[in-house]
């Protein structure tokens, strides 16, 4: 390999890095960094919800003149659960776990020196990166950080009138915005263009591990739905600075009658969700395969109905471009419509019952590790059955009129696809931290954090469920403007309770990361005893990832606990006996 | 000074724990063993310890349902309401049986199948019987919620309303408005260009259908009696929701939407079974600004003859606007 000899300085090293594994590292840094920022945000807003008006000065601390005498401003409020929203559905859970785990692991798994273009990937970083800067630089500015909800829905986007949030800060969020999805397009057409081409000898695509399949389906659902994004946010950069109607009509605010007319923001919702659906799964699908990979390995038996998970990966991929409506039933479109949208969105459940069943059966008769990573891959195909199983409510319009937009779904969502993918990412982090850093994570550390997280999880978000139920409407500042959600305040003190444990947890999470780059024991070459090929290459992570050939693949990744060989792991460069099957 | 103790105490921590953890490694070294080695007693310990935070929770979960079920909201009160209420305890039911018995699994196989040293695994690969049984199960069980769900919707949207009485709900930042549309029945139009001074929802006086049309600040129903609600919006997207008729419908600028439904149990009836604080009340549930929170007006269900009196004492919007 050439590229061993080129003299490597600090900044081509780490800063403008092609290299897919430190491109990766530096994803799942800043991914990190802003899970932390996001997580703060929620404890704070917590505060307010469990004490409505009670003065906290770490409130007055971090927000200053946003929460005078130490009690949130209701506008603050609402900037604090955009904000959340934004950094933990497009930093962490978009870029953080699909920009490491791609990055990390598809060359690796499949046999590759690198990416297909390692310009690219490096551009998908820092565009990225520019992205966290603006929206972090948003923070910032004197009329506050956008906060119109996450979904951003015109006019209350639009109009700089009708919340102070929509002035500069919602500028800056769809200039961020923006400079995220060229990112995450050069990114997601790279993974493709490198699953689909730069494949080792004899890794057929029935051969690849389930990380892989997640990955590819993840970045084609991507590429085919942040386009629409981008449309969608231009459109409305359009209606905010240069006066066109495409998403206002009929509106007086402030007193003055604005002269749009002939618009809908009912578009803007179409086109949003056109996105914003596959993104659910463009941030689950790589937890799921994470799991897979993870659950496989430390039960050491091969993945159950590898055909099936495949297929229902690409069931669910699909079904997503068509079930976008379901975020919609209530804006008073066709009832028909709204028909075919329920149809299509509990079929869903079909895939996502295979996987869970084939999960179940892959645990069942196992050799099961207790590995930090197995600790949280179980624990996400526990929360994808909780949180999945509320789906059902949700999907289905007549039942969606009374939950819509309550609590009951900011449970939902949080445990099927917050937990479920934050659950994924950590199971991830466990799991490949030895490759990544050539040390292990400590052991003891990481079963606390998972014991504490895991309950803490459950806590927060479970009795959520309960408030909507209540009848009680998300994104509200206080629930004490009604006398029939006063006595939820209870519930509210319980949630808040858990969510402070919870943060705290992570603490142990942050401190074993970092101390055990530097400090932690040395990992030898394949500390899960693992067949897929990341583990063949060398602990030193050199440039070029094998420092002879690539090695060939003969086998499926799943060969765990075959009868015939003394190992219970077979690697995937091992070549078949005679009479043994490849694929199954 | 309390602040340098916090610093303090987060560095002591932080130390705390480096040394834990240095000492935790070099015991095990002293046992000439790995301290991130998997262990049979960590897969005894994690899967014990797994098993009774996952019981705990399923625990946990029917203590709330127990011990918050006085917080749901009360059967509904309207005629299609009941209906959902009827699908929703189906579908909750359905997804609950579900819960209670693949939580537990998981928790049981965590349990059973820990690892040890002296095991292996059973290796399988697949069963396509098994599977073809496990795609099959859950499309018939969800053919059956497809279809239900489908009717109810049906019969909660498309209802006859000929014979509906006529309110239009006028949403802006942050406070709700009605209009009744008097004897005939008919609104009269409105647009925002006619918003001025008083004329607060834009009604044209010019259309003879406005004439009678009465704006008040309270939403009074009459028991048994179908309302058709029509929703406009001035400002930005406003969600008009009656949890207690289970009713929810955006009011979105630029276009009118509209629910219709009948309510079956007056106010007086609800404070009785509910308590003397009872009333119904319509929110805002969509986003809409600072105040988004406190965006709500009084709904008020009562007979007939309350509905006459009550509606009489209320002022006629064209009168009050020719007055000025």
């Amino acid at each position: 390999m050439e590229e061993h000899h080129h003299k490597e300085t600090f900044i081509t090293k780490y800063i403008f890095s092609m290299d897919h594994k430190m491109i990766g590292k530096q994803f799942l840094i800043t991914g990190m960094f802003m899970a932390v920022v996001g997580m703060i945000m929620s404890a704070l807003f917590r505060l307010q919800l469990a004490n409505p008006g009670k003065s906290y000065a770490i409130l007055e601390m971090f927000l200053g003149k946003w929460a005078p005498g130490g009690v949130l401003d209701p506008s603050m409020y609402l900037a604090l659960v955009t904000m959340h929203g934004t950094i933990l559905v497009f930093w962490v859970l978009t870029a953080g776990l699909s920009g490491t785990f791609a990055n990390y692991l598809i060359p690796l798994q499949i046999g590759a020196r690198d990416m297909a273009s390692g310009f690219l990937n490096m551009l998908s970083y820092w565009f990225f990166f520019l992205a966290t800067v603006v929206l972090m630089w948003s923070l910032f500015v004197e009329t506050g950080p956008a906060s119109g909800g996450w979904t951003i829905y015109p006019p209350l986007s639009a109009l700089p009138q009708a919340i102070a949030g929509s002035g500069t800060g919602m500028t800056l969020w769809l200039i961020s915005i923006a400079l995220f999805i060229v990112g995450s397009l050069l990114g997601g057409l790279n993974y493709i263009v490198t699953i689909l081409n730069l494949r080792t000898k004899g890794m057929s695509m029935k051969r690849l591990p389930l990380t892989i399949w997640a990955i590819l389906v993840t970045a084609i659902l991507g590429v085919l739905s942040f386009p629409v994004l981008l449309s969608c946010a231009l459109l409305l950069i359009f209606d905010r600075s240069f006066g066109t109607s495409f998403y206002l009509s009929d509106i007086i605010i402030g007193g003055e009658a604005l002269h749009h007319t002939g618009g809908s923001p009912i578009l803007f919702e179409h086109l949003f969700w056109f996105l914003g659906h596959p993104e659910v799964y463009i941030i689950l699908l790589p937890a799921l395969g994470i799991t897979s990979e993870v659950i496989a390995v430390n039960s050491r038996k091969p993945i159950f109905g590898y055909k099936a998970m495949v297929g229902s990966i690409l069931a669910i991929g699909g079904l997503s471009f068509i079930v976008w409506g379901h975020h919609m039933f209530m804006t008073g479109m066709d009832p028909f419509l709204g028909s075919v949208f329920t149809f299509t969105t509990l079929l869903i459940a079909i895939p996502s019952a295979v996987k869970v069943f084939n999960y179940l059966a892959t645990l069942w008769r196992g050799n099961i590790q207790f590995t930090p990573a197995m600790l949280f891959a179980i624990a996400m195909v526990s929360t994808f059955i909780t949180g999945g199983l509320t789906g059902l409510i949700l999907g289905d319009s007549a039942l969606d009129i009374n939950v819509h937009d309550t609590y009951f779904v900011v449970g939902h969502f949080h445990i099927v696809m917050g937990l479920s993918a934050i659950y994924g990412m950590f199971a991830g982090v466990y799991h490949w931290y030895p490759k990544m850093y050539g040390r292990m994570m400590n052991k003891p550390l990481g079963y606390i954090h998972f014991f504490g997280t895991f309950i803490c999880a459950y806590g927060v978000f479970f009795p959520m469920h309960f408030l909507g139920l209540a009848g009680l409407p998300r994104r509200y500042y206080t629930n004490s403007a009604f006398p029939m959600f006063d006595e939820l305040t209870d519930i509210n003190g319980v949630i808040t309770f858990f969510a402070l444990a919870g943060a705290v947890m992570q603490l142990f999470f942050l401190f074993n990361f970092f101390y055990s780059i530097f400090k932690g024991t040395r990992a030898p070459r394949n500390p899960w005893r693992s067949n897929t090929l990341e583990w063949t290459t060398p602990v030193e992570r050199i440039h070029g990832n094998w420092p002879g050939e690539i090695p060939t693949v003969y086998r499926w990744p799943y060969d765990y606990s075959k009868p015939g060989y003394d190992e219970d792991f077979v690697s995937q460069t091992e070549p078949l006996k005679e009479g043994e099957e490849g694929e199954h | 000074m309390i602040n340098i103790l916090y610093i303090l105490i987060v560095f002591l921590g932080i130390a705390l724990l480096v040394q834990s953890t240095r000492i935790g490694e070099l015991l095990a070294e002293l046992n000439n063993k790995n301290v991130n080695d998997i262990t049979d007693k960590d897969n005894d310990r994690n899967g014990i310890i797994y098993f009774i935070v996952l019981v705990l929770f399923v625990v946990f979960v029917i203590w709330q349902m127990i011990a918050w079920n006085k917080f749901l909201l009360p059967e509904a009160a309207s005629i299609h309401g009941l209906i959902i209420d009827g699908l929703m305890s189906f579908t909750m039911n359905t997804i609950l049986i579900v819960f209670f018995i693949l939580t537990p699994l998981l928790a049981y196989f965590v349990l059973k199948y820990r690892g040890n040293s002296n095991k292996k695994a059973y290796y399988i690969t697949h069963s396509n019987k098994l599977e073809v049984v496990w795609t099959v199960i859950p499309a018939i069980f969800l053919t059956g919620v497809i279809i239900y769900g489908l009717r109810t919707w049906d019969k909660a949207m498309n209802v006859d309303t000929t014979n509906a009485m006529v309110v239009e709900v006028y949403a802006k930042q942050f406070d709700w408005t009605a209009r009744y549309s008097g004897e005939d029945n008919t609104l009269g139009y409105a647009n925002y260009k006619l918003v001025e001074g008083p004329n607060q929802l834009g009604v044209d006086l010019n259309d003879i259908n406005s004439h009678d049309d009465i704006v008040t600040k309270e939403i009074h129903l009459v028991k048994d009696k179908q309302i058709l609600f029509k929703f406009r919006s001035q400002d930005v997207i406003h969600s008009a929701f009656l949890p207690h008729f289970r009713v929810q419908m955006n009011c979105v600028p630029g276009m009118i939407t509209q629910f219709a439904f009948t309510p079956t149990k007056t106010t007086n009836e609800m404070k009785e079974e509910e308590g003397e604080d009872f009333e119904y009340i319509l929110l805002c549930n969509k986003i809409c600004g600072a105040a988004h929170y406190n965006m709500q007006i009084k709904v008020v269900v009562e007979t007939q003859e309350e509905y006459d009196n009550w509606i009489a004492q209320q002022k006629i919007l064209k009168n009050t606007l020719t007055l000025k």
